[in-house]
């Protein structure tokens, strides 16, 4: 059998709800939860003779994700018809851009354990939603239509086939999901479908230096990360055997249509090649082509906030971070935002690096916090920088700081307030540690010997008596010191 | 005056201001008419009896109370109708003239009807219309056909057949309607009375049920020029909810009506539009109209629209694409008609389609599905867009020298029920020199020239640039005071 090197070919088309007040092309709210079709009016309801109107906010924070996408906006673009019979989709056809999207030929650069790569974006456009179908449950033969969701503004970012693996999939996903929230653009809120993901992936197997391409197989509708993960990876095995039972190449295959099944963990046929639909998309006459003025094209782009590497390189050069501090404190804008609050309070970057990624981060898990807004960090950025201080500038140990990290957060008290309380202000009083250690020398001959015979690790024991002698209020720095001096002696 | 309808809504006006008549006397009048003369012509499709009397009465009562003309708006109390292509939300089916629509309700008010009512206008009834505004002779309705007040036996054009009837037999001073690629102009020369396509973009769309979005414009019909004038200035202007409509001044129209000077009017006269299949009568009367500018000072200028040969065959392109598109949502889930058989999705979208929807809206949602089609859309399509562009650039190009270009509104005058139902093609070419126009977006006008032998109006078609109808309706004015045709009634009211 002669040797097969497979590469996995993926390209992403991702959906993101964007954060507007009102719908697209009417003034309906946004709002998700409420009863069936209360967000409605005549105009995304479809009824005759009514016209769309385009909301600028929506075509601004569009122009905003291209620019972050390093797209080159539009000068001039148009809208266009889509059309599809469908009962959720009132006007059975959906506004959309064909050929002149609002932002082209950008790129999105992530990150994995291969390094850094720059994904190239191949456009961006926008358009609206369609409702919702709720199908009768016990087999009624009826389904309900909701059209709250009709007509809320969809950005749509196609990416070329760039990604080669699984992992690179995923990390394209979670970078796009990091720069859209960065943005403010979108909540991206995954469970509520906010961001929705259509891989679209197949394999180019070489064989004795012949080439063959898998069909492209289409993957409809992911909405987490861990679908397009499994779904891709799924693919890869799927598509491989079925190219090694029967040799379909693209060229046979075409392009098919597929669903995730979340639950059996395999993709299904939702659409065949021949299926394929003939939209007839035409231009939409009921709007006016979109020539944005250079000035307010301009103004957008200066304020386009640091972008999420900018940020972690920013954090690794300028504060001495590690890869990994500098990565989860750029997670959110929210938590770097906070991270830089401290900084700027204690001009202790590393120890405040330290606190948030380590004892702060344990203690919002161990709550269920989610962070989706500065308000949500159980503690002000002042308080932990108070914290922060106390424990670099010796005032309590370490040990005493986790306590009073997680009883500031119980009782909203200061940490001067807490350490006063309970005490945990460490002894830093050289005179009164020369008595104690001295005692600790004198009560533990043989670790003294052992000490001065080279065993340096000795020093521990003598160490955790005089702890113990100051009820662990000792400063250790200060205890390692005198101790390393008077055994020298 | 004996008969109140013989007014025009300007004389209505007057007449109430100075206390001769009341807009209840007028509006009753109306109705008179109507109940008279309507199970004959078939204007309307439906009535406001109740509702348009009690507005009347309040218009009534407030000028009563000394409230003043300009509070009480500029058509207050003056009877009104529109074409049931427009939105209303009185509790009145807006049927567009199908079966489609025939239980529909609308929840909203047009732009325009919004317009009317703050201008006191008082809407009697919805009118009758070739099927979604699809047809030049009113036979597509899906509620029988509106009948020419001059000659029962023959049509009174269309789309907007019940608007110019009902405004020719005295029913209404005016009527509002819609014109895609003549369904204004073409009625009105059919009718015998004014009949005025706006530039596009000066009347909002917004509740027009659209036929073809890019070509669709609401405008007046009127018996004279100076009522069109005054509907016009009500009509226009700008509305945020119709992208398309632009924020251009609107100009006080009555007030231009005898600003135009005719010893240095240009009149560009384009031979296209006297070609093979013009009626002679027709020709004779519209060179005889035009004959009269000259005898006032102006000159004829030749202008050549060269392009103008391909309009039909671009309009039937560019009006189907966007016909088929428009008309998709008539599905049958959310509103209109639902075929009541048994079938799943498909089915029903199918069943509830062909049920719903007469003859030539298939005709010409087929044709434009297939223009729009993969494969074919650059041949048709984009072609089409193409030539459109050419037929502007043409008008532009005339419109450099000259100042207005007449001709024919329509090859013929009234023809006879059935006479070509059954050849799509020559009901298509009744629209030949109107289609022009709404390719450009230029504005035209129709305004009666004198009738045939038999006694059927003819109509000359004045077209003129962008956003400059106050001079179109100045220039128009001319021929209606030296002829004075308005006043010539059709037979119908004589044998009443």
């Amino acid at each position: 059998m002669s040797q097969l090197t497979v590469k996995t070919i993926v390209g992403i088309e991702v959906h993101v709800q964007l954060k507007t007040r009102t719908k697209l092309f009417c003034g309906c709210r946004t709002s998700f939860g409420d009863a069936p079709n209360t967000n409605t009016c005549p105009v995304c309801l479809g009824l005759p003779g009514v016209l769309p109107v385009m909301n600028r906010e929506a075509y601004r924070l569009s122009v905003m994700t291209a620019m972050a996408l390093k797209c080159k906006p539009a000068r001039h673009t148009k809208w266009d018809r889509k059309h599809y019979y469908y009962p959720d989709l009132p006007k059975n056809y959906q506004i959309s851009q064909y050929d002149q999207p609002l932002g082209e030929h950008g790129f999105l650069e992530i990150e994995t354990s291969q390094g850094r790569r720059k994904i190239r974006v191949l456009r961006v456009h926008l358009e609206e939603d369609a409702g919702k179908l709720l199908h009768a449950e016990g087999g009624g033969n009826y389904s309900e239509v909701d059209l709250n969701r009709t007509g809320t503004p969809l950005l749509e970012i196609v990416s070329e086939p760039d990604m080669t693996s699984v992992e690179e999939a995923r990390a394209y996903c979670t970078t796009l999901r990091q720069l859209v929230t960065y943005l403010g653009v979108s909540e991206a809120n995954m469970q509520m479908g906010q961001m929705r993901f259509e891989p679209n992936i197949n394999l180019h197997i070489s064989r004795d230096g012949e080439i063959f391409k898998t069909p492209i197989v289409e993957l409809k509708n992911l909405n987490s990360f861990r679908s397009v993960e499994r779904a891709v990876a799924y693919e890869e095995r799927r598509q491989l055997a079925a190219w090694q039972e029967s040799g379909i190449t693209l060229s046979q295959g075409g392009k098919t249509t597929r669903g995730w099944n979340d639950t059996s963990g395999e993709t299904y046929v939702q659409r065949e090649k021949e299926e394929a639909h003939d939209y007839r998309y035409f231009p939409e006459p009921d709007l006016v082509v979109v020539e944005p003025e250079e000035s307010w094209l301009a103004e957008i782009e200066r304020n386009l906030p640091e972008l999420p590497l900018e940020k972690k390189d920013r954090f690794i050069n300028s504060y001495g971070l590690s890869e990994y501090d500098a990565g989860v404190l750029t997670s959110t804008a929210e938590m770097a935002h906070y991270y830089e609050a401290v900084v700027t309070a204690t001009n202790r970057p590393k120890p405040a690096a330290n606190w948030i990624t380590q004892a702060l981060t344990r203690e919002i898990n161990a709550r269920g916090i989610e962070i989706n807004r500065l308000e949500d960090f159980p503690l002000s950025a002042e308080r932990l920088a108070e914290l922060v201080l106390a424990v670099d500038g010796g005032t309590i140990s370490k040990n005493a700081g986790d306590t009073v990290l997680s009883e500031m957060i119980e009782s909203g008290k200061s940490a001067q307030a807490i350490i006063d309380e309970k005490g945990l202000a460490q002894v830093s009083d050289s005179s009164a540690l020369e008595g104690i250690v001295d005692e600790a020398i004198a009560a533990n001959p043989g670790p003294v010997a052992d000490y001065k015979a080279g065993k340096k690790q000795a020093i521990g024991r003598i160490m955790g008596a005089v702890m113990k002698a100051s009820g662990g209020k000792a400063n250790p720095r200060l205890v390692t010191e005198i101790l390393e001096r008077k055994l020298a002696e | 005056m004996s008969d109140l309808m013989e007014m025009t809504a300007l004389e209505m006006r007057a007449a109430m201001e100075c206390g001769e008549v009341t807009s209840r006397q007028l509006v009753g009048a109306s109705f008179d008419r109507i109940a008279a003369l309507d199970e004959r012509v078939h204007a309307f499709i439906s009535l406001r009896h109740d509702d348009a009397l009690a507005e009347a009465e309040a218009i009534d009562s407030r000028r009563a109370a000394g409230e003043s003309a300009a509070k009480l708006g500029p058509l207050a109390g003056i009877p009104i109708a529109i074409k049931d292509n427009l939105c209303t939300r009185d509790g009145l089916a807006t049927t567009c003239g199908s079966k489609m629509l025939e239980n529909f309700r609308a929840p909203y008010d047009a732009h325009v009807v919004q317009k009317l009512r703050a201008a006191g206008a008082i809407i009697v009834g919805k009118c009758n219309l070739d099927e979604f505004a699809m047809g030049s002779s009113t036979e597509n309705s899906g509620f029988g056909p509106t009948r020419n007040p001059w000659n029962l036996e023959c049509v009174p054009g269309g789309s907007s057949g019940g608007s110019a009837a009902c405004v020719a037999s005295r029913m209404v001073p005016m009527a509002v309607g819609s014109d895609t690629g003549g369904s204004i102009r073409q009625p009105g020369s059919l009718c015998g009375v004014i009949g005025m396509k706006p530039t596009y973009g000066r009347v909002s769309r917004y509740g027009l049920i659209a036929f073809a979005s890019s070509l669709d414009q609401i405008g007046p019909f009127t018996r004279t020029v100076d009522d069109a004038a005054l509907l016009l200035g009500v009509l226009s202007g700008p509305d945020s909810r119709d992208s398309t409509c632009l924020d251009h001044p609107v100009p006080d129209y009555l007030a231009g009506l005898e600003q135009v000077d005719f010893k240095n009017l240009r009149i560009g006269v384009p031979g296209e539009f006297f070609g093979q299949g013009l009626d002679a009568e027709v020709e004779k009367a519209v060179r005889r109209a035009i004959k009269i500018y000259e005898d006032a000072g102006a000159t004829l200028v030749e202008v050549d629209l060269p392009h103008s040969a391909y309009a039909v065959e671009t309009y039937y392109i560019v009006a189907t694409a966007e016909c088929s598109s428009n008309l998709a949502r008539y599905d049958g889930v959310h509103y209109g008609h639902r075929s009541t058989a048994e079938a799943g999705m498909i089915d029903m979208y199918e069943h509830s389609r062909a049920e719903g929807f007469g003859d030539e809206v298939k005709r010409r949602v087929m044709l434009g599905t297939h223009v729009l089609s993969s494969g074919y859309y650059d041949a048709y399509y984009l072609t089409a867009l193409k030539v459109r562009q050419k037929i502007k650039q043409d008008f532009d190009q005339a419109f450099a020298k000259v100042d207005c270009i007449m001709g024919p509104t329509s090859p013929s005058p009234a023809f006879l029920f059935g006479a070509r139902t059954d050849d799509p093609l020559s009901m298509y070419l009744s629209d030949i020199y109107t289609i022009s126009a709404n390719l450009a977006t230029i504005p035209g006008i129709s305004v009666p020239c004198g009738h045939t032998e038999s006694g059927l109006p003819i109509g000359l078609q004045i077209m003129s640039d962008v956003f400059t109808e106050d001079r179109l309706l100045g220039i128009a004015r001319l021929i209606q005071e030296s002829r004075q045709d308005y006043r010539r009634r059709p037979p119908i009211l004589e044998s009443n």
